[in-house]
């Protein structure tokens, strides 16, 4: 089957059968391996995605639902040489340790900050609890996503002043 | 924006500095390549492993489905195997099976295809033609030994340690006189479960054969494990053998000895196909066929006078091995030696034993024996509180060792004891006094109360341990004066690239931006020992601090006047050619260690931590929370703060789960619940609040001004303190791990019907 979608930003191509999983869509032939496969089934979320803009577990959809549509991965929201504010606190506020979840993390923190740019902590925690860490105890993902909001709102109210 | 890969550009002092880790934007940016992102190499097949599906039993036959098209499948058996013996304590445990089965996941054959899909359906098209035994998985079954299944009586360890009036021939009648004169006499029986290590990153390796011989890159903690399990098995030299860790998702113990495995059964089929062979196991592979945690069990009588100074111990710790030795000695060994606790006795007798049964091996796991015999010594001196109507934190308290005390071992403490500043500063913060004075607060249908241990824990190996290891680090002067640091030491998560480039860039006084550490690879790391024993900062570290402090002094005797440190680097680069310091570790003089009486100087050093823990108990469903988990860890020197409480943190947080949720159902034999649907770790929201406080009692022997090793720590003593905090809020004692609703139901239930 072959399905047109939008991969962080750009337009792409793949053929595939309509019941591979995104996931093997986006760590194969899109050459995407941010995202990761910690489970298969859906518990551990390192290999969620934004589609549409909404975080989804990229083991669990089929490449056939994808045609037409959005996908944004831990590769779109900034690259190494310009990290986006979430990525930069998420490695200087410890959210990183292994790093094998930190793709997921990030994901479903953006999709937070997206609809909610000051989150308590409980809303952080409540946003990532889709998505398993065995490093951290989560206390520094959640400060480092706290700490990225608190950036990004400030930023904000740099550019309207 | 911030740019974390923006260059420091003055010499500043980075030890104690929360400098952003070296690793953190390839981590963040979703470009670190871990085994599986790893692109296929040309030709490259897939690797899958058929295992026994019986827990005992005699292989007499193998047989492939001859209606199924074999021609482009690669088969590997044991008699392909050269040396069929995975190198490591015991030769007991075949690479895979030839004759005897002994655990239901045993690797017996190894399948290789290019097509995924199908290499699915020739695991299906093999059947084995196995005759079962009798079997046994539980471990006093296994000590009474009415079937034998592993050597004559399946004990394959035992340890004794004796202390005071227990130290004569027949020490057991010896303890028990001793106990018997005390005023209170305690005793209880304490037993903990499996527990997966569950690192996020399933394990994974690659391997290939060209003409410099044997190379395996994957997920792994110790290159030089696998390279010494590739010698024998392949019976190569050292230098044609290549093991290189590939950023790695997670460890704790559970990628120390397992990836030996995987690494030589990825290279069986590529010696046999010709070409890379890639095997990556997927979540319910790791969970059946990997190493976990040993089950114990524990039984306690102690002595006290009634004023709560104890006085004797007797103890008898059991582990469960599983079907093969693995680490079994050494797990036991670390257990029996922490299984005193913190605390000081007189009399003391201390007995290990492990033994096996036809579960798959036990091996490494954070903590490494001492989880358990914490657990005991933990909820035992609860149960001498609850005796004397003692609070139990104080009682802790009074008897906890200080500088000058000796332990179990008779080793006498000789500073760098920060336990007493942890009590005050983790029962301070958390108002535990206030709190337990109070009473359970019952609102409704929920009860708060809260808990707290007290332990330490030894950093290195074990007695004469690294004497014997030798562990070895080199360091490259580079042009510009920057560092490479070459050593076996892995980086899983816990930061040593970036601990390690600290520690060097001080010692040599260069910009933390001028080292570099190298990817360890054992073609050119020298062999540091492996990462494991919490001591890579504390023991390697030191090895990093003394090679860069040689080399830069290299380059400081040819410095002249004004010139910079690059430019004189520079020239004695170009003069003298390649510069290398290498640096061999020795342990501190004065540790003396008696291996066969197990007295002496057990580790140089111990960290310490008191952990307190506040619960909610729903009295409906039996549900804990916990609310609020409080720790104060003497670490000797934090070298990155940040990245030492995280750690800290994030064990503590496996020890609760551990506690609470995480729990493999066996049935006979085999793992019913071998996925993260149903076998449980904490969310985020089941994670409570951190707040955790840094005590630095220096180590003389540390790096950075007295570092200590902190990784396994952590391990120890989340669980009691969770207990002890169910029991302030409802009046439920648990001696046997786990606290699931379940469990404490039917505790509540028993203790009902008892009253």
């Amino acid at each position: 089957m072959k399905v047109a979608l939008k991969v962080n930003g750009v337009q792409r191509h793949v053929d595939l059968a309509p019941l591979a999983r995104l996931l093997d869509a986006l760590r194969g032939p899109l050459g995407l391996t941010g995202a990761k496969e910690g489970c298969g089934e859906g518990e551990c979320g390192t290999c969620a995605v934004l589609l549409d803009g909404v975080p989804v577990n990229s083991c669990l959809v089929p490449i056939g639902q994808c045609d037409g549509r959005e996908v944004t991965t831990v590769e779109g929201l900034g690259a190494i040489e310009h990290l986006a504010p979430l990525q930069a606190c998420m490695a200087e506020h410890g959210g990183a340790q292994c790093g094998i979840c930190t793709p997921g993390m990030l994901i479903a923190a953006e999709a937070l900050l997206r609809r909610n740019p000051d989150p308590t902590a409980t809303d952080v925690r409540t946003a990532i609890s889709g998505n398993l860490c065995r490093c951290t105890g989560y206390e520094r993902i959640v400060q480092s996503v706290l700490h990225a909001a608190y950036d990004l709102r400030s930023a904000d109210k740099g550019a309207a002043e | 924006m911030v740019d974390v890969n923006k260059p420091r550009d003055k010499r500043d002092p980075v030890v104690g500095e929360n400098v952003v880790r070296v690793d953190g934007a390839a981590k963040v940016s979703g470009i670190a390549r871990y085994v599986d992102d790893m692109a296929p190499m040309p030709g490259e097949l897939h690797g899958a492993t058929v295992r026994s599906r019986v827990a005992r039993g005699i292989l007499r036959g193998i047989v492939f489905d001859p209606s199924f098209d074999w021609s482009d499948v690669t088969i590997v058996t044991a008699k392909d195997v050269p040396d069929n013996v995975v190198q490591l304590i015991v030769d007991d445990q075949p690479v895979l099976a030839s004759e005897r089965i002994n655990h239901m996941y045993e690797p017996v054959a190894l399948l290789a295809c290019a097509d995924k899909q199908k290499l699915a359906r020739a695991l299906e098209a093999v059947s084995l033609d196995i005759e079962p035994l009798p079997a046994v998985f539980d471990m006093e079954e296994s000590f009474a030994a009415k079937t034998v299944v592993w050597g004559d009586a399946n004990v394959q360890n035992r340890y004794l340690i004796t202390k005071g009036a227990a130290d004569t021939e027949d020490s057991d009648a010896a303890i028990d006189a001793a106990i018997a004169a005390c005023d209170v006499v305690v005793r209880g029986s304490y037993g903990t479960h499996h527990q997966e290590q569950l690192y996020i990153e399933p394990n994974g390796m690659i391997a290939w054969w060209d003409d410099a011989g044997a190379h395996a890159t994957g997920s792994l903690q110790c290159p030089y494990y696998v390279h010494k399990a590739f010698k024998r098995c392949f019976h190569l030299e050292p230098e044609q053998i290549h093991i290189t860790q590939a950023v790695t998702g997670g460890g704790f113990g559970g990628k120390e000895e397992y990836p030996s495995l995987i690494a030589m059964h990825a290279a069986l089929l590529a010696k046999k196909s010709g070409k890379p062979v890639r095997i990556i196991y997927d979540r319910v592979e790791d969970f059946e066929a990997t190493t976990k945690r040993h089950p114990s069990h524990c039984i306690v009588e102690s002595g006290c006078d009634k004023d709560g100074t104890l006085r004797a111990l007797k103890m008898r710790v059991l582990m469960d091995a599983g079907a093969y030795v693995t680490l079994s000695p050494v797990v036991l060994s670390r257990g029996v030696l922490h299984a005193g606790g913190c605390y000081r006795w007189n009399d003391v007798r201390i007995e290990g034993i492990s033994v096996a049964t036809n579960t798959p091996p036990n091996g490494a796991f954070r903590g490494f024996g001492a989880p358990q015999t914490i657990w005991a010594i933990e909820r035992h001196l609860d149960a001498v509180a609850r005796h004397l109507c003692l609070e139990p934190g104080e009682l802790k308290r009074r008897n906890m060792l200080v500088e000058g005390d000796s332990t179990s071992t008779s080793q006498v403490l000789r500073g760098s004891v920060g336990g007493t500043e942890c009590v005050a500063k983790a029962f301070a913060a958390s108002d535990y006094l206030a709190k337990r004075q109070h009473g359970p607060v019952i609102h409704g249908r929920k009860a708060r109360g809260i808990g707290c241990s007290v332990f330490m824990h030894g950093g290195g190996f074990t007695g004469s341990g690294e004497r014997m290891l030798k562990g070895k680090v080199a360091i490259d002067l580079m042009p510009g004066g920057r560092l490479e640091i070459r050593s076996g030491s892995t980086d899983i998560g816990q930061g040593t690239e970036t601990v390690f480039a600290q520690i060097a860039a001080d010692a040599a006084g260069i910009p933390f931006d001028h080292v570099h550490v190298a990817v360890p690879s054992t073609t050119y790391v020298p062999d540091s020992g492996p990462t494991v024993a919490s001591r890579t900062v504390m023991v390697v570290g030191s090895i990093v601090e003394r090679a860069a402090k040689e080399i830069a002094s290299k380059v400081d005797a040819v410095r002249r006047p004004g010139e910079t440190f690059a430019a004189a680097a520079d020239r004695l680069l170009a003069q003298e050619g390649a510069q290398t310091s290498l640096v061999q570790y020795e342990p501190p003089a004065w540790v003396n260690w008696d291996e066969k009486k197990y007295k002496g100087d057990a580790y140089p050093v111990y960290a310490w931590m008191v952990d307190v823990a506040e619960v909610e108990v729903d009295l409906d469903t039996f549900e804990v929370k916990v609310l609020k988990f409080w720790s104060a860890a003497d670490v000797g020197k934090a070298i990155h703060p940040l990245m030492c409480k995280g750690q800290l943190e994030g064990g503590s947080l496996q020890a609760i789960g551990w506690a609470l949720s995480e729990e493999l159902v066996w049935k006979n034999g085999a793992i019913v619940n071998p996925r993260m649907t149903n076998y449980i770790i904490p969310t985020a929201l089941d994670a409570p609040p951190f707040e955790t406080i840094l005590v630095e009692a220096p180590y003389a022997h540390g790096p950075s001004g007295g570092a200590k090793g902190i990784g396994e720590l952590p391990m120890d003593g989340g669980a009691p303190a969770v207990a002890a905090a169910v029991e302030h809020a409802t009046g439920i004692v648990i001696d046997h791990l786990p606290l699931t609703p379940e469990r404490l139901f039917a505790a509540w239930a028993n203790s009902e019907a008892a009253q």
